[in-house]
């Protein structure tokens, strides 16, 4: 009904049941372009320089306590528990146990941290995407579809929260940990580490030959999972069509065969998965039994001693978890890296156009003689322009909107408006009528800009309205959409929407203008009743009601109403008629209209079809000309 | 609870114990290993016997095969035992779901619905294959290193009797608190997603209404909540790691202190004390991993509640008779119906419906929003059952009927209708899936699809997206016409299925009915006079009751609220005259 049609349609390609949905986080997503997304993830981290700095110093504290406690096992061993030297032996757990504590303390403190970044970080990114997104052209939210844009919300914050918050910490920590072990490893023995190098070479092949698996199985079940997923999603949305025509079986049977992939592909990557930890807990183990033997063979031949054997050991233990711990964090730091990328394609996105200099402004009386600029609501409002030698000049706002040769296409080779050229003069209704897709709703998209025209000139009081501020063109139109959508609040906070700091008085008379006062006064709460889900609590009707009270407050001098009364029926029409008569009285209207009843009385009816005006006149003269309205009004109208 | 779940892991019984087998014997053999490591220190060191040094080197080689066959196995059955338990899982729902009434439906929303079958089902199946693994190797670890340690030497184990209950309350202190901090976080989770939501929703409201920096100032409330809230949890969960650090290093410590006494009265020797910090190590890791298992438990346990109330929900409309009848004819009669959708509600939303439509007849029923219209016509095919009163098809109580059998003789084409994703001929078959080309094509042009059809390169094997959304909203109402035309049906049912399409091609619609599907009742709901003026019988539906029936003539005389409607959209009428 609406001429949105041939967008979504381009939107509707982008999306696949493959990108959203549960199972994303699971997946492997490798960033496209890793470097750059680095730097600008950096950018977000780098105002946390300070505390990341800490950050490390903490964690290097943590593993070099850690280290160092391993390495007093050996002088602990050779020259205290072994000679029996107690009062040493004592000063030297003391020493132990302070190390320890600090150890414990630092490892607190950086996690600590780096929680306060991560969650500060992701807060800062939320809140970016979220702000740029509100400057964004309505294009951009024709070729995303929602669940996609709140993926981004959803799973890619959370990828990238979780990442900061364990993984990175985590992978410095054992950087620093294993480097460190290594080094005294070297320091206690440089015979035994040949043994360790060549155990370590095999943990790390091993693990990348499973990596390289797994990541095959998980590829395969991902894919399985969105053709799960995405049956799962169309049968539950088509339900009840589903039970009309009893297709309840037929479902179910292609429902379990789907299933029936999706747990074969999702057993054997899940296998894999499993294998990463006992094959890499029990080479260490490996590695931990030959060094002993080895260890223990160079010990009796006198090479090495017990305490150094004994500390090598406790190494030997600690060197593998490193290893163990990046192999694990790896993936999520490159699935956060993937979602930040996503979030940073949104954020480069090119904000609306908005150049214009002219600004709306309340004006006193200019029946007086001369206007000019005041605080006060008068009522009154004029064009603020700047000129170049004159000072400023006031243009009074009268709605006299005109469209000029005005071209447009949602998608390029796709014109929806031909040539348009219209005009309306102030006060008056006027009036767009023709089938679907022929270009009523674009037009009111092109008066507030929604979208940019391609050529051609649309003028507002004689001004370019590419001249006009977006903000004060759109406050001087009013809006009543066919999609009703109200927001989670009282109905009190979605009236006033129109206008924030409308007073309880005006939000009542807003809704009795728009003829919703009396279901409002009926409703458990009355006008502090909570509204939730869109309204999911009120019907069609109601809410459509709420939305023409919504615009009614804002009080605007021009109104577009886009099939607004199309989801009331005729009697509930006729009772909301009076308000809508109320609210257009003075103002200049564009009216789409479903029921060609609803639009005798405007003052001009232009006829759209396929992009071009084809007829204009006030009823009574369309009637006489016996053209296409004639048909249209007397349906006989053969449309396409 | 955990039992209702039991059934769906019944086919998967070995590989659960299987798996479980194979977790607990790993951790066993691994276990070991540094007891063996002992063995080198103080016996073939001390001995200086290096033929028992690498006896036990190998020993311990073997136990670490021996342990990483177990491993592999433990990882296949437990991936197979989850795996296979979600997969059930979601069969079971999904098989729920399709017995569900439209009142079961409406009690659960789509989206929630949908993540029951996901997302939770994903959860649920991640604890089983990870609960196989973990919970099974945790306690084991626990017992295995505590025998050890005790066997080693029991008067140094007393130190345990010191450190674990010390970590195990503080872990349960600190977990007790999590879990509050984590419900809150899912409240502000929420409430960060609904303004993303409907802002992405209403953004030409936002934008016409020039409220982003309104709604910019609304979410930084929301997101703001959101971070202290998560700094909270996260900051209390990232006490865990310490505390077990510092248990453990003070049980090392203590160990060290009494143990090297010991050695130097020569009641230990130096391999045992080294390999008993290990064993302290693996006792207060496995508690760590106990506790970490318990927080993911408690996350899938409200997944696992979510489940079970889709599996639990009683579907309200089923069979209750076994004998199959055959439908003989399209006769509806309503006797004194009464219907509410709110069990508990105290307001009818049908009220002492008596209502009689011959076999054939065209029907017409109009009435302002919220009159019960489509409740009214969801009573025949049994969408809902009635709670007072009954509903007659083919003089025979629609409850007497198979589900299946009267459905495939009601047709209804519903106010918000659903095509699937698949060609246009695809969708059609959903009516008659054996139905030839021919019929397919002939019941397009009846519902005037065929002109919008054949406009289409593919024609009829265009593919629609999901939902239709290639289709404008008139075309989609046309190929679900289409689609109920297919069926054949003895009633057939348009709830203002017509409204997105013009005039004319209402009315041709209507005539292709008339000619081609004589025999069907056919029942109306409008919101034009035009589209059921003609009928045979018009039905005026004022707030749950019929207010007046009749013919259009008679209705003119008799209904005041059918004359008002007539007038405000008499448009054109009289020109045509």
């Amino acid at each position: 009904m609406s001429d949105k049609f041939a967008s979504k349609e381009n939107s509707s390609n982008m999306s696949s049941p493959m990108g959203h949905g549960p199972g994303r986080r699971m997946g492997f997503n490798k960033p496209k372009d890793m470097k750059s997304t680095l730097r600008k993830l950096g950018k977000y981290l780098s105002k946390y320089n300070g505390l990341l700095i800490l950050t490390v110093i903490f964690i290097l504290l943590s593993s070099v306590s850690m280290i160092a406690g391993s390495y007093f096992l050996k002088p602990l061993i050779n020259k205290y528990i072994i000679p029996g030297d107690f009062s040493g032996m004592a000063k030297m757990l003391l020493l132990l146990a302070a190390i320890y504590s600090l150890g414990a303390g630092a490892s607190f403190a950086y996690a600590r941290i780096m929680v306060h970044i991560s969650q500060s970080t992701v807060f800062d990114l939320r809140k970016d995407m979220f702000d740029k997104m509100q400057g964004l052209p309505l294009k951009f939210f024709d070729s995303n579809t929602h669940g996609d844009l709140m993926s981004r919300y959803t799973n890619d914050i959370d990828t990238i929260s979780q990442a900061l918050n364990n993984s990175l910490a985590g992978i410095i920590s054992s950087v620093i940990t294993f480097t460190g072990v290594i080094i005294m490893m070297i320091v206690l023995s440089p015979l035994m580490i040949l043994v360790t190098a060549v155990m370590l070479f095999l943990i790390f092949f091993l693990s990348k030959i499973i990596a390289k698996k797994s990541k095959h199985y998980f590829s395969m079940q991902q894919a399985k999972l969105g053709y799960v997923n995405g049956y799962i999603e169309e049968m539950i949305e088509g339900q009840k069509d589903i039970k009309v025509f009893c297709y309840e079986e037929k479902a179910i049977e292609e429902f379990n065969s789907r299933n029936e992939e999706l747990r074969k592909a999702a057993t054997n990557a899940q296998t894999f998965a499993g294998l990463v930890m006992p094959v890499l807990g029990n080479m260490a183990y490996l590695n931990y039994a030959v060094t002993s033997s080895v260890g223990g063979i160079l010990t009796i031949l006198g090479i090495l001693d017990i305490g150094t054997l004994v500390s090598y050991l406790q190494y030997t233990r600690q060197v593998s978890m490193p290893i163990n711990h990046v192999s694990q964090q790896a993936n999520m730091i490159l699935n956060a890296l993937a979602g930040a990328e996503r979030i940073f394609d949104i954020m480069e996105k090119n904000d609306e156009v908005d150049k214009g200099k002219i600004t709306l402004v309340k004006v006193t009386d200019e029946k007086s003689g001369f206007a000019c600029e005041t605080q006060e609501n008068t009522e009154c409002w004029a064009w603020k322009v700047k000129l170049e030698y004159v000072e400023e000049d006031l243009v009074p706002l009268k709605g006299d909107v005109k469209l000029e040769n005005v071209d447009f296409s949602y998608i390029e080779g796709k014109p929806v408006l031909k040539n348009v050229s219209l005009f309306a003069k102030p006060g008056e209704k006027i009036a767009f009528v023709g089938s679907t897709g022929a270009g009523k709703t674009t037009i009111t998209n092109l008066i507030n800009r929604f979208y940019e025209i391609q050529s051609g000139k649309i003028t507002y009081d004689g001004i370019d309205v590419r001249e006009i501020s977006k903000e004060s063109l759109r406050r001087s139109l009013g809006i009543v959409l066919q999609d009703i959508h109200l927001f989670t609040g009282t109905v009190a906070d979605n009236i006033r929407y129109g206008k924030l700091d409308a007073s309880d008085e005006e939000v009542v008379q807003a809704a009795k203008l728009a003829n919703a006062h009396e279901f409002i006064k009926h409703l458990p709460y009355g006008y502090e009743t909570m509204l939730s889900g869109d309204g999911a609590n009120l019907s069609q009707g109601q809410r459509q009601l709420i939305s023409i009270a919504r615009a009614a407050v804002a009080d605007p001098p021009v109104l577009i109403l886009d099939e607004a009364t199309s989801s009331i029926d005729t009697r509930t029409e006729k009772l909301i008629e009076k308000g809508m008569d109320k609210l257009m009285e003075g103002r200049t209207v564009f009216v789409i209209a479903h029921r060609l009843s609803t639009i005798r009385n405007a003052k001009a009816i232009l006829v759209l079809e396929d992009g071009r005006i084809i007829e204009r006149g006030s009823h009574e003269d369309l009637l006489e000309q016996r053209g296409r309205y004639y048909q249209l009004y007397t349906g006989q109208a053969e449309l396409n | 609870m955990l039992q209702k779940f039991l059934p769906y892991l019944s086919k998967y019984r070995a590989a659960v114990i299987l798996g479980i087998l194979c977790s607990a014997l790993e951790a066993m053999f691994e276990l070991i290993i540094p007891l063996v490591m002992s063995y080198i220190v103080d016996v073939g060191i001390v001995n200086r016997d290096i033929g028992y040094t690498i006896k036990m080197g190998l020993l311990m080689v073997a136990m670490a095969m021996i342990a990483l066959a177990f491993g592999i196995g433990s990882a296949r059955f437990s991936a197979v035992a989850g795996q296979g338990f979600g997969a059930e899982l979601r069969k079971g729902e999904f098989e729920k779901i399709q017995r569900y009434s439209f009142k079961n439906i409406e009690s659960f929303s789509t989206a929630s619905l949908i993540t029951r079958l996901t997302g939770d089902v994903n959860t649920m199946q991640m604890s089983v294959t990870m609960g196989m693994k973990m919970l099974v190797r945790a306690p084991v670890m626990l017992i295995t290193a505590l025998v050890i340690a005790i066997s080693i030497n029991a008067r140094l184990a007393m130190v345990f009797a010191v450190g674990i209950p010390v970590l195990v309350i503080s872990l349960y202190l600190i977990i007790k608190r999590v879990k509050i901090y984590f419900t809150e976080l899912q409240e502000r989770t929420d409430g960060v997603n609904v303004v993303v939501q409907e802002n992405l929703v209403g953004i030409r409201i936002v934008k016409s209404f020039v409220r982003e920096r309104f709604e910019k100032s609304k979410f930084n409330k929301k997101n703001e909540e959101f971070k202290d809230t998560a700094e909270k949890a996260f900051g209390l969960i990232v006490l865990n790691m310490p505390i077990m650090q510092l248990v453990m290093f003070s049980t090392i410590i203590a160990i060290m202190w009494f143990g090297g006494n010991m050695v130097y009265t020569g009641d230990l020797q130096v391999g045992k004390l080294t390999s008993f910090i290990t064993y302290v190590q693996q006792i207060l890791m496995s508690l760590m991993m106990l506790s970490m298992i318990f927080m993911m438990l408690t996350r899938s346990v409200a997944s696992a509640r979510r489940v079970m109330e889709v599996l639990e929900e009683m579907p309200d409309v089923s069979d209750n008779t076994e004998e199959d009848v055959e439908i003989i004819d399209g006769s509806v009669v309503f006797e004194d119906v009464y219907f509410k959708y709110d069990v508990h509600g105290n307001e009818y939303n049908l009220e002492g419906i008596n209502l009689k439509i011959e076999s054939g007849m065209t029907v017409g029923i109009i009435g302002g929003t919220g009159s019960a219209k489509t409740t009214l016509v969801q009573l025949i095919p049994r969408l809902y059952d009635v709670d007072k009163g009954r509903v007659l098809v083919g003089g025979r109580d629609v409850r007497d009927y198979k589900i299946k059998t009267l459905r495939n003789s009601v047709a209804m084409v519903l106010q918000k209708n659903t095509l699937f994703s698949g060609t246009i001929e695809e969708n059609l078959r959903w009516g008659n899936e054996n139905a030839t080309m021919e019929q397919i094509k002939s019941a397009a042009k009846a519902a005037c699809a065929e002109e919008f059809i054949n406009k289409f390169e593919e024609g009829y094997e265009t593919v629609l997206e999901q939902g239709g959304v290639n289709l404008s909203g008139g075309q989609k109402q046309r190929l679900s016409i289409a689609r109920a035309m297919l069926k054949e049906p003895k009633i057939l049912i348009l709830d203002d299925s017509t409204s997105a399409v013009d005039t004319a091609t209402d009315t041709k619609i209507r005539k292709s009915f008339k000619n081609e599907l004589r025999e069907t009742t056919k029942i109306i709901i409008a919101q034009r006079i035009a589209s059921v003026m003609d009928a045979d019988l018009i039905v005026v539906m004022d707030n749950g009751k019929i207010s007046a029936a009749g013919n259009h003539k008679e209705l003119m005389k008799s209904s005041d609220i059918y004359k008002d409607v007539y007038t405000s959209q008499q448009e054109g009428v009289d020109l045509n005259v």
